[in-house]
Formats: C-alpha cells, structure tokens, sequence
C-alpha cells in the first residue's frame, strides 16, 4: 500500500457551484463584488429552478458549493435548499454576514447538513464595523459567530482588509482570538463591482501593507496549532497575475440569481458576451457546450506576453475581468503581470493611492455604499453615457 | 480543488488500541464523476487511492486500528499491511483528516 494517497486529476468537471441566491442584503459593503447593476435583475429563480440547477450539477461532477448572494439568509428557501443539495452529496458551504441568523436557523441549518459556515466580518469594533457596513450588525455577529461553534461547526471568520481598516489588523486578529475561532481568512478586498467603482477608498498603500504583513506573521506563528490564518496581499502588489478561478470554465460555475451562468462571479461585465441562464439551458449544455464557457478556455484565446509565456499554465493569463476593466480587452495578460505592456495602470494607481493617503492627492469621487438605490442613479447615469472601461 | 502535499510524520500518534475518528467539517465520501472516494473539507477534495480509501472507510470512530487491520486482513487475505495502516494513520493525522477518539 502506499501514504501518498492521492490519484491524479481527470478532465474537467465544474467542481465549484456558487450559488448566488439573491442579490437582496441588509449590509451596504462599498467593497462588494456584486455588479454595480445589481439592482435590475429582479426575477431570481424559484426553489425548483435551483432544485434541478443542483441536481444538474451534481450529476456534472459538482462537489463543492457555496449559498452566497448578496446575503443568502433573505431567502426563506435557504433550508430546503440546503437539505436537498446535502441529499444529493454535496459538500454545502454557507457564506454569508450573520443578519438573519438566530439559533433556530442554525438549529435547522444543522438538521439539514450544512457541513460548514463562514461568517464574514467588517473590522475589529463597533464603530468600524457599523460605518463601514452601514448598520448596527456587530454585537449580533459576534452572537452568530458563538453560535457558529454551539452548533459544533468550525468557527470561520472572514475579515475583507482595505486601506480604512488594516492599520486594525492586530485589533482584528486579538477580536478573533477572544472568540477562539478556528480558521481567520483576512481577505484582501478584490477590485470588482463595488470595490472596483471605491477603488480609490479602499486600495490600502504599499506602507500599509508593510505594516499588516509581519502583525499576520507574528500571530500565524503565535497561534500555530490553534487557530490557522489566511492573509493574502492585494493582486495589485503582485508581479504575476492570480490564476483566477483556476481557468476559466475550468473548475468553477456560478449562477446568479436571475439564473445567468458565468465562470465567475464578477464574469458578468464582460462585453461581448450573453451569458447563458440556467432557465433556458441544462447545466450540461453550458458547461460543455456554451460559446461564452469555452471562450477563454485553453490557451488558443492569448494574445502576446501570455501565448509565448512559460508561465502561462500556471496562471492562465490572470484574470479576464480584471484584463477588461483595466486594459479594455479581456483576452489581454492581466496588468497585474510586470510583463504586461499595461502594468503601469496598476503603479500608477498603487502611486495615486499613496498621494491620496499623503492628502497630496484627493478623491475624484465620495464613497458609493452598496444598495438599491446607488444601483439604480448608477444605471440611470449609465443610460444616459455609458461607462467605458478606463483606458490604458 | 487542492491537491494535500506529501507530508512526512513527525511522530508516533497511533498504537493498537487507538480508535480513530475522521474530523469535524471533513467527510468521506464515494464520488461517482471521479470514480473515487475522496475527502471533502471547506472549500476542497481530496481523491483517494484505492488502499488510503479502503483503510478511511474503516475509520468510524468506534474501531480500533488493530480491529480496523484484522478487518482488512479478512476482506485482502495474504496481504501483509499492519505497517501501511500504522503509517497511514501518522499521515492523515499530519494531513488532519483523523484526530484519535479520546481515551474514555
């Protein structure tokens, strides 16, 4: 017999459901990756719409899946859904920020099989927490996190760092200890969405990071054996993109509440392309088969430095949203790469966000919180003058 | 999905008596599209080979590993194995996918 245990991978499957149930949420996260638009997509789909989605994926070889949104708990259907997708054999991850949680949901989340919550917080106190969510959710979050463990789940807390809140980073990291967590993700805010339109509020300086990284490093070494912590540093500090999503259409499958299926959940802005919806289409048919899932798959789609990098089946060119929103063409090498010809949109904006933190430099515009009604003027002042990528 | 690393263990955990038990928040399960069994944890998969899957089967937190050997000794008769149980229980307690039951 062999210890390794492990035997290699077979071709492609969509290991990874998001399901993305609703886009309706108490909070107002300006670093929310959900489409600025959101506020359009009205018709979300019913309990027996995601019934068959879940059915269908799973026979695809989905394993894993995620209830996200916008905030999962608004759908009342949260319970059923999670005992039919639990029947079916998948591993069921609830993500979600507590609001609308109280001990009977968990209670019956459990007696359904959820296998795992992960609770995401805004920052360290009150104040930060309230300001930066835009409601009083802390002190019940806290409850929802003790609660968490009560329900002999894993306590995993979720922390999105940016330039308003890293400088708690200790604060944050004592918080987590005091609520003996298991697992602490300090997730670096990712510029889509929201985040992206509040990028110059939220991209933390390159002293800023110098400061978090080594408070990381001293409690990951601290607490080694007790509790496990993720920290990551922005892609935009980086010189090699992210693999995102692993490849495109290669592991991951969201569906969006409407029922639209996008190899990411940010995939959605892209020019271009009309993503299929799970209302038309079986699961298989998109997978295997769209014109929108296969066409960045492979290598065929790279344009130069990516088609000649050695490097490119590691990372496969980076992120294709993040090419678009930055360069203007999403088959581009992700910026982020120094051997893009367009890195310097991103120094350029690391430099623009160290002068605004100097005060040398000020906003162009005030912070946008997420929620219906930012959604709607932004589609408004869309409809009168589209909104072109920034060009490079 | 992650693919664990190969891990070396450090120390001897597990001894005859020990009942193993497969963690909280991991699962074992048969996955028809990967033809496997595999692990199943927050966000990841773990495929097993056919020996590791045969022994993780047995784990269920009642077993001992010395009951947990005979039993596979009766289903693979002739087959000299109390070494790769005794080395596999130190493996996927490194990898964290058993944790021994303690002692009553």
């Amino acid at each position: 017999m062999s210890n390794s245990g492990y035997v290699p991978n077979l071709p492609n499957k969509p290991l990874w459901l998001l399901a993305e149930l609703t886009y309706a949420c108490p909070l107002q996260c300006p670093y929310c990756s959900n489409p600025l638009e959101f506020a359009k997509y009205k018709n979300e789909l019913s309990t027996d719409d995601w019934k068959r989605v879940l059915r269908e994926a799973r026979k695809m070889g989905a394993a894993q899946l995620g209830f996200s949104g916008g905030e999962p708990l608004v759908r009342q259907d949260l319970e059923e859904l999670i005992a039919e997708a639990r029947q079916l054999g998948f591993y069921t991850n609830l993500i979600t920020s507590g609001l609308g949680m109280d001990e009977k949901r968990i209670k019956a989340f459990k007696d359904a099989g959820l296998d795992h919550i992960q609770v995401s917080f805004q920052a360290s106190n009150e104040e930060m927490n309230n300001l930066i969510a835009g409601t009083d959710a802390f002190q019940h979050k806290l409850e929802m996190a003790r609660l968490v463990k009560k329900y002999d789940y894993e306590m995993v807390l979720c922390f999105v760092l940016h330039r308003q809140n890293i400088d708690q980073i200790r604060d944050v990291l004592d918080l987590t200890v005091k609520l003996q967590a298991d697992y602490v993700e300090l997730a670096t805010t990712q510029y889509y969405g929201w985040a992206y339109h509040n990028r110059e509020h939220l991209l933390p300086t390159r002293e800023q990071l110098q400061r978090a990284e080594p408070v990381a490093h001293e409690f990951q070494e601290r607490l080694k054996g007790k509790m496990r912590i993720f920290y990551v540093v922005p892609d935009y500090y980086e010189v090699r993109p992210k693999a995102c999503m692993n490849g495109w259409g290669a592991v991951f499958l969201t569906i969006a509440p409407d029922g639209t299926a996008l190899p990411c959940h940010a995939a959605r802005q892209l020019p271009g392309m009309e993503f299929p919806n799970v209302r038309q289409h079986s699961v298989e048919w998109i997978w295997n088969q769209s014109p929108d899932f296969n066409r960045f798959r492979g290598f065929e789609w790279m344009k130069e430095p990516c088609r000649s990098c050695p490097e490119k089946e590691k990372d496969f060119g980076g992120c294709r949203c993040q090419a678009y929103m930055l360069t203007g063409d999403a088959a581009n090498a992700d910026p982020v790469c120094d051997k893009s010809p367009h890195h310097h949109v991103i120094t350029d904006v690391i430099d623009r966000a160290a002068r605004i933190a100097a005060g040398r430099e000020s906003v162009a515009r005030p912070i946008l919180f997420r929620n219906p009604k930012n959604s709607r003027a932004l589609l408004e002042a869309e409809a009168k003058q589209p909104e072109t990528p920034q060009p490079a | 999905m992650a693919e664990a690393k190969e891990i070396k263990p450090t120390g001897k955990v597990y001894g005859a008596d020990s009942v193993p038990q497969i963690v909280r928040g991991k699962r074992l399960q048969w996955e028809e599209a990967q033809n496997c069994w595999v692990i199943l944890y927050p966000e990841g998969m773990i495929k097993l080979n056919n020996s590791s899957a045969e022994i993780m089967r047995r784990i269920d937190g009642t077993r001992s590993v010395a009951e947990i050997i005979s039993d596979l000794k009766r289903a693979f008769p002739g087959v000299e194995l109390d070494n790769d149980v005794y080395a596999f229980m130190e493996v996927a307690h490194e990898q964290q996918w058993i944790r021994p039951k303690p002692a009553q």
